[in-house]
């Protein structure tokens, strides 16, 4: 199938899912639908530099965190131009704050991009466990640095307003749907870029990266331009994801945005559905997300976090391809059997 | 700045930096020296704090004394969970990936264990050490902070012994560099590293009563300790006890002077700086090459 | 054609910590040539190959290859400059198909300097050529895991054959290998030096190396000690008490 095919009818499975969430006419069924939407983002954009690369990021929560934070600090902005800006500056801010919520993933992205590409270029010429490292100090760090940044709120937090509706001629959408929506895209985008990804030139590359650094070279794939090149992919997805979160929210506070669940589950999906293919994070993340949005509602969110440490441990020693690795050897096992 | 605040700063410094020593030494066996990244060692400590808290509470024992009890559990411990790891992980060349997720499942599943037993709450212990201060002129020597840096400093210095002196410590030091030295000698490099990695998970034991002396405790405390260990253990030069005392009283003055004169809220940066410092500038830390 | 050598060795060494991998090494390489180097176990060959490649950074000494000057170039540009070589121990990538290991140095080496192989089709048919070459084809969709030891080795060479190369650099590409099969391969390089391919052969099966070699370099602890004609070094008595004679 080609790409943009793929892109279309993944879109239009997605309205489907949509138009049947709005039939319903139930708020809750958008506000799940949402975060489970958010991780197959996560989940992707992880496994493009970890299940591709075969370099474990740790610092999802960081790189997510700062899509989150850039749209705060654009709305801060926007809100109080003049007192920061004057003349010229203030016009032309005037004129292009307040941001739409596509340009602020969009923003998102570019900035947790840039960050990906930093962090890469200081760490990945060694060995892989130091760019892992690296990234988990990463969160602490950012997180202290929003601690300490009052204009974003510091350790208080900072509300956001949303509006309640939007329109676009004759629709009008509530905003959570508005939100739901633009995830849902995202997520479209970014399934189709992995896939894509896994059928090109560089796809090819990344596995050999993953699975022989010096016979690579050896072969002249320029490994760490690869290598960077995935790590700004990545994390420009993790920034979109995040990038709406202060309107889902409403209220954005550092120990949130830089929850550890974000890290985990964006590790645990893929490393659950399958790190090889685009359908391990997708299969993840659906299965993952949807159980934890129904174990929250029936029990403690503690315990349904405790339940994805223990699946990821559990994955990974017994079942080291995932679900999708545990379907393809019973497929050719039964496939044995036939023959 | 007037000199006794100075002198004060480097003070409280090199004490932090000896209580950082107790908790890097552990990762600086396991990840300088095997060649397994431990990234959950910061969880072990948090459990060893929570193992003092309990028994101090109840019992009201000395959390050193009941550190030190704990050892050989927790080197049971640290045991298993490399068998474990060797078993999955090492045996099958996968520890890149799935190796390093599994640390972090263990990481994960300890924190929000505790969460769940003990809640978010901070937790201390009773001891006569935590409370006054010695007083040399202008220098403060707070006990709750002299009494943790002299265990540490014991503790590496005891190690570094154990491994430059006795047959077993010698093979730890030789294990990540010549495996099969090692086999020629008839020694099973598999349990030479599964002693050593029992021995760094006993040192979490006292690590984390010696954290709980130090400040109060609550399970997600461990996660700040990760950026600090691996940059002390780095800078140190991967698996050098000396080298690793050495960095971790100069992240302790660092730390010392930054909360000194910017404000303690910015500390948990400084660690993290120092790593990408040591990262790009020196990978083979202090006393490297 | 010019008199300047394909390849420059000056003055290269290389230290472990206190250990002297290299010291020193001086080697031309003129186009076209067929080198063999021999040297016994840890003796640098291996280590000597690795600073041409970039796979290591000697420390002192230059490398040049047609001219240019490579110290400091990554390993990838110095493949994409024409140097090939295949490694010592087999490092296949696992998680692809044989087949799919060779289009690796097409789609990353060749292709950037022709558009000669466009197509899926041709970047295929090249593969199953190079498998042909080394008598692989009938493995081709199998994966590295599933090959022996012995076919590892020639997925290696087939690997680094790939790259189209100026320079091809055969690490021990024959240990292990039958009688016949050594032939095979000889053969085979042979057939590449005809089209113009330069070639160094690191062996250690002696009557491979003299059979193919036309110049035979003797490496003993990290220094050059003998250069020149085959028959004249096999009998040169430092390389027989240093090497042959032990």
């Amino acid at each position: 199938m080609r790409s943009w095919t793929f892109f279309l009818s993944a879109l239009g499975v997605g309205l489907v899912f949509f138009l049947a969430a709005l039939g319903l006419g139930n708020d809750y069924v958008f506000f799940a639908g949402y975060v489970v939407l958010q991780y197959i983002v996560l989940a992707t954009a992880w496994n493009i530099l970890g299940g591709y690369c075969g370099y474990v990021n740790f610092g999802t929560a960081a790189f997510f965190a700062l899509g989150a934070y850039s749209s705060v600090a654009l709305h801060k902005l926007g809100a109080n131009v003049n007192r920061y800006a004057s003349g010229f500056l203030a016009d032309i801010l005037h004129l292009i704050l307040p941001l739409s919520l596509p340009s602020l993933v969009i923003v998102g992205g570019i900035v947790s991009g840039i960050v990906g590409l930093g962090m890469g270029y200081l760490t990945l010429r060694l060995r892989g466990v130091f760019f892992a490292i690296a990234t988990l100090a990463m969160a602490v760090v950012l997180q202290t640095l929003m601690i300490n940044w009052d204009f974003v709120g510091g350790s208080r937090g900072a509300y956001v307003i949303r509006p309640n509706s939007i329109s676009a001629g004759p629709v009008t959408l509530s905003y959570i749907e508005y939100l739901f929506l633009v995830m849902l895209v995202l997520a479209v985008v970014a399934l189709t870029v992995a896939r894509l990804i896994e059928r090109s030139r560089l796809g090819i590359g990344f596995s050999t990266i993953r699975d022989d650094e010096m016979a690579a070279e050896a072969a002249g794939v320029p490994t760490l331009r690869l290598k960077l090149i995935a790590t700004m992919i990545s994390g420009a997805f993790m920034g979109m994801a995040g990038a709406p979160l202060p309107y889902y929210l409403g209220y954005i506070e550092p120990s949130s945005a830089f929850g550890l669940p974000y890290a985990v589950n964006s590790i645990a999906m893929p490393m659950i559905g399958g790190t090889t293919s685009w359908v391990g994070p997708l299969i993840g993340a659906i299965l993952l997300g949807s159980l934890q949005q129904i174990a929250t509602v029936t029990i403690s969110s503690a315990v349904n976090l405790l339940i994805v440490g223990v699946l990821l441990v559990a994955f990974v020693i017994i079942a080291p391809a995932g679900i999708v690795g545990l379907v393809e050897s019973w497929r050719r096992t039964r496939a044995r059997a036939a023959s | 700045m007037s000199i006794d605040l100075l002198m004060n700063a480097i003070v409280a410094g090199l004490l932090l930096g000896g209580f950082y020593a107790a908790v890097t030494v552990g990762i600086s066996i396991s990840f300088g020296m095997l060649d397994v990244v431990n990234i959950a060692h910061p969880a072990f400590i948090i459990l060893g704090s929570y193992i003092a808290y309990i028994v101090n509470t109840h019992f009201g024992i000395d959390p050193i004394l009941i550190a030190v009890l704990a050892l050989p559990a927790f080197y049971l411990l640290g045991a298993a969970v490399y068998q474990l790891y060797y078993w999955a992980f090492e045996r099958r060349g996968q520890e890149a990936l799935r190796g390093l997720a599994f640390f972090f499942g263990l990481l994960f599943i300890t924190e929000v264990g505790l969460i769940l037993v003990f809640g978010v709450d901070y937790r201390y212990v009773e001891a006569v050490y935590i409370g006054p201060t010695w007083r040399l002129g202008f220098l403060d020597f707070p006990l709750r902070m002299l009494v943790p840096c002299v265990v540490a400093v014991l503790l590496v210095v005891g190690l570094q012994l154990y491994l430059t002196h006795t047959f077993i410590g010698r093979a730890i030091m030789a294990v990540a560099q010549d495996q099969l030295a090692l086999r020629l000698l008839a020694v099973d490099p598999i349990r030479i590293k599964r002693i050593a990695f029992g021995i760094s998970i006993a040192t979490a034991s006292l690590a984390g009563a010696l954290l709980i002396i130090i400040q109060p405790i609550e399970p997600s405390v461990g996660r700040e300790y990760i950026g600090r260990v691996f940059a002390i253990c780095v800078l140190g030069g991967m698996g050098s006890l000396p080298g690793t005392l050495i960095a971790a009283m100069l992240l302790g003055i660092v730390e010392s002077f930054t909360a000194t004169f910017y404000g303690p809220s910015w500390a948990p940066a400084v660690a993290f700086g120092f790593l990408l410092l040591t990262l790009a500038v020196r990978p083979a830390g202090i006393l490297g090459r | 054609m010019s008199q300047a050598p394909l390849l420059e060795v000056k003055g290269v060494g290389k230290r472990f910590g206190g250990f002297v991998a290299l010291e020193d090494i001086d080697l031309d390489v003129k186009e076209g040539e067929r080198l063999g180097l021999i040297g016994p176990n840890g003796s640098g060959k291996s280590t000597l190959v690795n600073c041409v490649c970039g796979t290591l950074h000697n420390e002192t000494g230059s490398v040049r290859f047609a001219g240019q000057a490579l110290d400091g170039l990554p390993a990838h540009r110095r493949t994409h400059v024409g140097l090939a070589r295949s490694f010592q121990l087999p490092r296949p990538f696992m998680s692809m198909r044989v087949v799919d290991n060779l289009r690796v140095p097409l789609l990353y080496t060749v292709r950037r300097r022709s558009l000669l192989i466009s197509s899926q089709k041709e970047l295929d048919d090249r593969c199953m050529e190079l498998l042909r070459q080394v008598g692989l084809d009938a493995k081709a969709k199998r994966m590295p895991s599933d090959l022996t030891q012995v076919e590892m080795r020639k997925l290696e060479l087939a690997r680094a054959m790939a790259a189209e190369p100026k320079l091809l650099i055969a690490d021990e590409a024959m240990a292990g290998l039958s009688h016949s099969e050594i032939e095979d391969i000889i053969a085979l390089l042979l057939r590449l030096n005809a089209q113009g391919v330069t070639i160094i052969m690191i062996e250690h099966i002696m009557r491979a190396v003299m059979s193919f070699s036309q110049r035979l370099a003797v490496l003993v602890s990290g220094r050059k000690i003998a250069d020149g004609a085959p028959a004249d070094v096999v009998n040169n008595p430092e390389v027989v008490s240093a090497y042959l004679g032990q």
